[in-house]
């Protein structure tokens, strides 16, 4: 049986080194396959793989890349992916790529779009404007035409019709992987102790970074043997973690946030990848159920936004059902939309007198001796208050 | 050689002025009379292609906390409001915009200008920016003004336009905030009313459009972004007003008459530039000084168009007021169209308002605008043979401001660029002979 210690000395060194690697090896075994990068934080990556396409995961650079070129496209107060994954490109570690698409996220991702159009004429480059109106009756027509929309770019690229079954069939089989992945999460919100954070990082990732035919039998075996652990549960401070939805931080920094004492039972790490919180309807009009997906049966993110509810509300409910101590905000270093959020998740979090702890990270960082002191110290604040 | 900055001042004060500072003065005691005295209900918005005719059409009060923001960053009074929000946990990365005016909202609301009123609707009219998006997202959580997102697809087509499904969403929003207006004035939409202002609106673009096209003379007439930055509060406050459409009457016919007096902002125009990016608000002078002394004169600015986009053929038309208040707010404004159509926007102000360099003012502030403008930079430098300078301050934040840094690089640019105007002068000289 393949054990989760042994998918984890598979993948991580690869993932670390440079995490598109897997899916640039993939590509030289199948050379006929067209593929896709799909950049944070979602994207309907049923419909890549309905036109027999391959969606990957261009989730930054990690940090062993040399930022040499794209700095003097995109200024210091710019986050680091925008410029990590420019440099991917600059530099032709995209080249394996068919095409790219960017997502109406923040005004950095957007700008890259352009970026990207004009300096890689050849690869096709796509851009999704996900809707802001949650409460409009008409959103989910537009969504639906804005994937119709896209669903043609993606038959030009392939030269091949997408079929309505083909694209359910994708779906079911990305609710199966979802599904999967929600029972991941679950075992870590509720045994965290046999599952650690970076394992569950790790077993996600690679998910992007392969078609999910290869990725649901490795995820299959690896929460078999996860069901089977028995671990002691150590003296942790139990945590939710927010903040990190787009830009990745470096799994060592990951790892020294559980060394330092703290059991992460959340997290919003590759969100866009676990995006529903139910299976996407397989039957009726499936572009339509795909809009539906993303407007009703979604998880809350702060790059969606919902006038219904207060900003902070998911996450105080999820420290409440969960039945964390704390909460840990770790965000991406200029990241408006994360470091926006905080000022409301701070405002709500002193009101509801839960403690918290807020980081800022890259993910081009290697030393994480600051970062872990401080959870540290947070860590010790609670165990010994 | 260089003129000093004190004789190279404009002092120019037309009836244009003193009809603006009249008409302005009236919109912010409208606004303070709101606060103040419960007179009138307040409609936040952002600037960015306003919809500012349903406001009016229901006899609401248009407010602007981005003109509130930068109101108090010319007023040199935005950094204790920037702190109080950092105090509250905005960082230090945030748009200043946005921390100056939750400093303001949380901090008792007044202005050297104006008491900013509590909004009966917070109007977030998502255009371009997605910081909007957070920033009304704050705003209604600190009071309990109702909340409307007005989502406007972004340019994403190669064909640079709005597919009808865009358009159609547009309109059907629009019908949303009207019902919404509608309860909350207890009245309902008057579309004949609609229709003038639509009307209004249209006469006043078609005449900001021609303002603007008057600075392809040579000289220009009037600097086309330190001028018409000032001019952009009427257009946005009362556009589809009378007021506004006076103001733009008068200014129109004052700057007709310097083309013909030959005359412009500077003694002398020997540079003429066009400029990318948002003003140093609380620096304008300052900055407008160091390109003076140069008799640098900026012929067209990215900047004005952000409320809308006129001057390539754009106008409201009455007879179709939602469909063209959707198609303004997708299509003709700067900041809904892709990076790329901004490009194209600079190649043709550089071309057809016959400018020699382009300037890129890159602010931390608004990753909109600068975020990726050194690939411009490159695109201009390189495929275009274009002279480009970027620089790098902020609109808001006072503390961005390195003024001997700016000045260095400005006075190196236009040095060179005196130094290129010459042997190309010497050689076209040489070839003629």
């Amino acid at each position: 049986m393949t054990t989760v210690e042994s998918i984890l000395s598979r993948y991580r060194e690869p993932l670390e080194n440079f995490p598109l690697e897997l899916a640039a090896d993939w590509k030289k075994r199948h050379a006929d396959k067209k593929l896709v990068g799909c950049y944070p934080v979602y994207h309907p990556v049923d419909l890549i793989h309905a036109a027999g396409m391959v969606p990957v995961g261009v989730i930054g650079g990690g940090n062993r890349l040399e930022i040499a070129h794209a700095d003097s496209r995109f200024q210091s107060f710019v986050c680091s992916i925008v410029k990590s994954t420019l440099e991917l490109g600059l530099t032709g570690r995209l080249d394996f790529l068919d095409g790219i698409v960017f997502h109406s996220i923040c005004d950095p991702a957007r700008n890259l779009g352009s970026v990207f159009k004009r300096n890689f004429p050849k690869l096709m480059v796509d851009y999704i404007h996900f809707p802001q109106n949650m409460t409009s009756p008409y959103t989910i027509d537009y969504l639906a035409s804005e994937y119709l929309r896209l669903k043609t770019s993606y038959e030009a690229l392939t030269g091949r019709p997408i079929k309505d079954d083909d694209l359910r069939r994708s779906i079911a089989l990305f609710n199966e992987q979802r599904r999967l992945l929600r029972e991941l999460y679950a075992i870590r919100a509720e045994q965290p102790e046999n599952l650690s954070t970076v394992e569950s990082y790790v077993l996600l990732r690679i998910g992007t970074l392969m078609p999910p035919e290869e990725h649901i039998p490795i995820l299959k075996e690896a929460l078999a043997d996860i069901r089977a652990r028995k671990e002691k549960p150590k003296d942790r401070i139990k945590v939710v973690l927010e903040g990190s939805f787009c830009e990745q931080p470096p799994l060592e920094l990951i790892e020294s946030l559980e060394a330092a004492g703290c059991y992460i039972l959340d997290d919003d790490f590759l969100l866009g990848w676990r995006w529903f919180l139910e299976d996407i309807a397989t039957d009726g009009d499936p572009l339509r159920n795909l809009a539906n997906g993303y407007l009703r049966q979604s998880v809350y993110s702060g790059v969606k936004h919902d006038t219904r509810e207060p900003k902070a509300k998911h996450l105080i409910d999820k420290v409440r059902e969960t039945g964390a101590a704390a909460a840990l905000i770790l965000s991406a270093k200029f990241c408006e939309p994360a470091l926006f959020d905080y000022a409301l998740y701070k405002r709500a979090l002193e009101k509801e007198g839960i403690p918290h702890l807020f980081l800022e990270f890259e993910e081009k960082m290697w030393i994480f001796d600051k970062a872990r002191t401080e959870i540290e110290t947070f860590v010790e604040s609670m165990l010994f208050d | 050689m260089a003129q000093t900055a004190d004789t190279a001042k404009t002092s120019y004060q037309g009836q244009m002025h003193l009809l603006q500072k009249e008409i302005m003065g009236r919109y912010f005691e409208r606004v303070t009379r709101a606060a103040e005295q419960g007179d009138g209900k307040a409609v936040f918005m952002l600037i960015s292609g306003n919809p500012v005719e349903l406001v009016h059409a229901f006899d609401m009060i248009p407010v602007y906390p981005e003109i509130d923001a930068l109101q108090l960053a010319v007023k040199k009074a935005a950094l204790p409001f920037i702190q109080k929000a950092e105090e509250l946990g905005y960082s230090m990365d945030n748009c200043a915009y946005v921390k100056a005016d939750v400093g303001l909202f949380l901090g008792g609301r007044k202005t050297p200008f104006a008491t900013i009123p509590l909004p009966s609707l917070i109007l977030c009219n998502y255009v371009g920016c997605n910081v909007y998006l957070q920033w009304f997202e704050h705003l209604a959580e600190y009071c309990d003004g109702k909340i409307y997102n007005l989502d406007i697809p972004f340019m994403r087509d190669p064909s640079g336009k709005p597919s009808p499904e865009d358009i159609a969403y547009v309109v059907h929003q629009l019908e949303e905030v009207i019902a919404i207006c509608e309860e909350l004035t207890g009245k309902k939409l008057d579309w004949d009313k609609l229709k003038r202002i639509v009307a209004l609106s249209g006469e006043t673009g078609e005449l900001w459009a021609k303002i603007k096209s008057l600075t392809k003379h040579i000289p220009s007439p009037f600097d086309n972004y330190f001028d018409s930055v000032t001019m952009m509060a009427p257009l946005y406050c009362l556009r589809g007003t009378e007021d506004g459409l006076k103001f733009f009457q008068t200014a129109l016919r004052e700057m007709e008459e310097k083309v013909q007096m030959g005359s412009g902002p500077l003694p002398e125009e020997r540079f003429r530039f066009v400029i990318e990016g948002p003003p140093p608000w609380p620096y304008l002078r300052t900055f407008r000084d160091l390109f003076a002394k140069w008799g640098a004169v900026a012929v067209a600015s990215t900047y004005s168009t952000v409320g809308g986009l006129w001057e390539f053929g754009f106008k409201h038309d009455p007879n179709r007021p939602l469909e063209s208040i959707a198609e303004h707010m997708l299509q003709w404004n700067v900041t809904n169209r892709n990076f790329l159509q901004r490009y194209e926007q600079i190649r043709r102000y550089i071309q057809e308002w016959s400018a020699d360099a382009l300037v890129i003012h890159s602010v931390k502030s608004c990753r909109l605008f600068s975020a990726g403008q050194g690939d411009m930079r490159e695109y201009f430098t390189k495929e275009l043979g274009i002279p480009t300078l970027l620089i790098e301050s902020d609109l808001e934040d006072p503390r961005y401001f390195s003024e001997a840094q700016i000045k260095n690089r400005i006075d190196a640019f236009f040095e060179s660029l005196e130094h290129r105007k010459l042997t190309h002068k010497t050689q076209a000289a040489g070839a003629t002979l």
